[in-house]
């Protein structure tokens, strides 16, 4: 139960991350309609997330009180378990710091510029969508469910972003040049959607996760396809970046973390 | 048919009621009034992206951020209608955009006071949307038929945030003293300001006449701000909250509540760039648009020799 729980919230900080990211694009956009396109997929993000939040939230609080103690290095969330209070998708999205949480190192990276932006889409949609097209067959119905319901919205995000691939690629020369550097910056955070834990292999193994090492080589022909259209060029380097799922992350999440826990830890209890 | 008659033509229709369309005949000054108009409202829109847009990342829940999340959507979705109404007069977006950088169109001053804590976010949809609404309402009947319909549906969208905006307010004041505290706080920044979101006074308004001759406006600044107080009063005293203004009182004999004056200095010197954010709600579209440059660049570059290739394949086929 206990690895259910840090695999469903591997799932929602993903999500949650990665979602926080593209919303710094609100506002900021190139394009007014890439404005609202992108706050849409962060939208889709958040609404994953917060189901995967709910889902972990009711595992959690299901569980006999011993088995709560201790599962989270934050203080704040310790003390509510300790006083046996249930928690919610906000006290797992608020009240974790960053050694709790389980994202890829890729949903951190920062946005920077637009083909930047687009490059950690690329590969991220593309992964997901392999991932949630297994994942709606979990044994967990829940994780099924959810899965099932963002399919559609991640099939659309696959095929805005390895449009934008292509027509950055295959635009003008400035902005081939700055989709390449993009590409290759963001390759070495690619192969830790593949490595699996101990807890994804025991989930895996169970029928209630996902393979990701098995998504590799159908990813790898996706990216490949599209990159060729676009006429770029993948890296061949092999050495990848990973900590991520381990709770071991770059100095960004930390950031990130202080400005969306700010309101929750400046006031801590109270409700909005 | 000599100019006159058409602009009988076009006065008729005014008088009957009857919405002008893009390729009806229009006076030039009916034309520049509504260009200058449905530009500044769509600038707002975008403007008005940035204030809400500071508190996306650190929204207190995920309700809440998701909420917020979609209404800053909406008001770019607000936006885009516009622009589209603004075209349909002969003017492109990106003259518009022009205008907008270089400060020779205006947007709603609103926007450039800064959001310094979360009860903004509930202040702003409350009594910004709801006195953009008081305007917005009355413009679903405006002549000009593109902008008319697309008031119809921001109205529809704009009423929703006034809820939302309320609820998060309501939500505070029903929540500990220093939430009680931190809504009032950003009711007494906003309350002046929305306000002013009418326009100068009657007297002082020199295109209000000749608007309401074109019905392309259907109250004055000062009966729509009359109405915003009354109604404003009311929901304010459901919040348990008071507005920054001791000389609120209601008024028997007029029907309506008795309000102080308005500086009108600071609001003109926010009209004329010295806002406490004006330059950097400019600064940042001015940005985004330089950035967005090569992007745009790109997108045509491309779609340009999409098309090439398909009219070569045309031909070899």
């Amino acid at each position: 139960m206990k690895n259910q729980i840090l695999y469903t919230l591997q799932l929602a900080d993903n999500a949650l991350i990665y979602g926080h990211r593209l919303s710094e694009w609100c506002g900021h956009g190139p394009v007014l309609e890439q404005d609202i396109a992108l706050t849409n997929i962060s939208l889709d993000f958040l609404g994953q997330a917060r189901g995967f939040y709910q889902h972990a939230a009711n595992l959690f609080n299901a569980l006999p009180q011993a088995d709560k103690q201790g599962m989270f290095l934050s203080v704040t969330l310790e003390e509510k378990i300790n006083k046996g209070e249930n928690i919610d998708e906000d006290d797992l999205a608020y009240l974790r710091d960053g050694w709790d949480f389980r994202n890829l190192l890729i949903t951190e990276q920062p946005n920077g510029d637009w083909a930047t932006t687009i490059a950690r889409a690329f590969y991220i949609d593309i992964f997901n969508h392999l991932y949630y097209t297994r994942l709606q067959k979990s044994s967990d119905l829940q994780l099924a469910a959810i899965a099932e319901k963002s399919l559609k919205e991640v099939t659309y995000h696959k095929r805005w972003s390895s449009e934008w691939v292509i027509r950055l690629g295959d635009g003008t020369e400035e902005s081939h040049a700055k989709m390449q550097t993009a590409l290759n910056d963001l390759w070495p955070f690619t192969g830790e959607m593949f490595r699996m834990t101990d807890i994804e292999k025991e989930m895996a193994s169970n029928k209630a996760g996902v393979d990701a090492a098995a998504l590799y080589n159908d990813w790898k022909q996706q990216v490949t396809t599209i990159a060729d259209e676009a006429t770029m060029q993948l890296p061949d380097s092999t050495w990848m970046q990973e900590g991520g799922k381990d709770g071991r992350h770059s100095e960004h999440l930390g950031y990130i973390l202080a400005e969306l826990q700010f309101i929750q830890r400046a006031y801590p209890g109270m409700e909005w | 048919m000599t100019v006159r008659d058409f602009q009988q033509a076009f006065d008729e229709k005014i008088d009957r009621e009857i919405a002008i369309e893009p390729r009806d005949w229009m006076p030039d000054n009916y034309r520049k009034t509504l260009i200058r108009q449905i530009s500044q409202h769509a600038h707002s829109e975008i403007v008005g992206m940035l204030p809400e847009g500071n508190w996306i990342t650190r929204a207190p829940s995920l309700r809440r951020k998701a909420v917020l999340l979609a209404k800053v959507q909406d008001e770019a979705g607000h936006g885009l209608y516009l622009y589209s109404a603004a075209e349909t007069l002969g003017i492109t977006r990106d003259e518009m955009y022009e205008q907008l950088h270089t400060g020779k169109a205006k947007y709603s001053s609103i926007f450039n006071y800064p959001t310094t804590s979360w009860a903004d976010m509930g202040a702003i949809g409350w009594l910004v949307d709801g006195a953009a609404i008081m305007n917005q309402v009355a413009l679903c009947r405006t002549s000009y038929g593109p902008y008319a319909r697309a008031m119809v549906r921001i109205c529809k969208e704009e009423s929703f945030h006034q809820r939302q905006g309320y609820e998060i307010l309501l939500q505070m004041s029903k929540g500990t003293e220093i939430q009680r505290k931190m809504v009032q706080e950003s009711i007494n920044r906003w309350w002046w300001p929305s306000l002013m979101m009418f326009g100068p006074s009657d007297d002082n308004s020199p295109n209000t006449e000749q608007s309401m001759r074109w019905r392309v406006k259907r109250f004055t600044n000062d009966e729509l701000r009359q109405r915003f107080v009354d109604v404003t009063v009311e929901q304010c005293n459901i919040l348990g909250m008071k507005l920054p203004d001791p000389a609120l009182k209601w008024n028997e004999e007029r029907g309506h509540y008795d309000f102080g004056e308005i500086n009108w200095e600071e609001f003109w010197n926010v009209v004329n760039g010295n806002g406490p954010c004006n330059k950097e709600r400019l600064d940042a579209r001015t940005k985004a648009w330089e950035d967005g440059q090569w992007v745009r660049d790109a997108a045509l570059a491309y779609s340009e020799k999409r098309k090439e290739r398909s009219k070569k394949e045309t031909k070899a086929a």
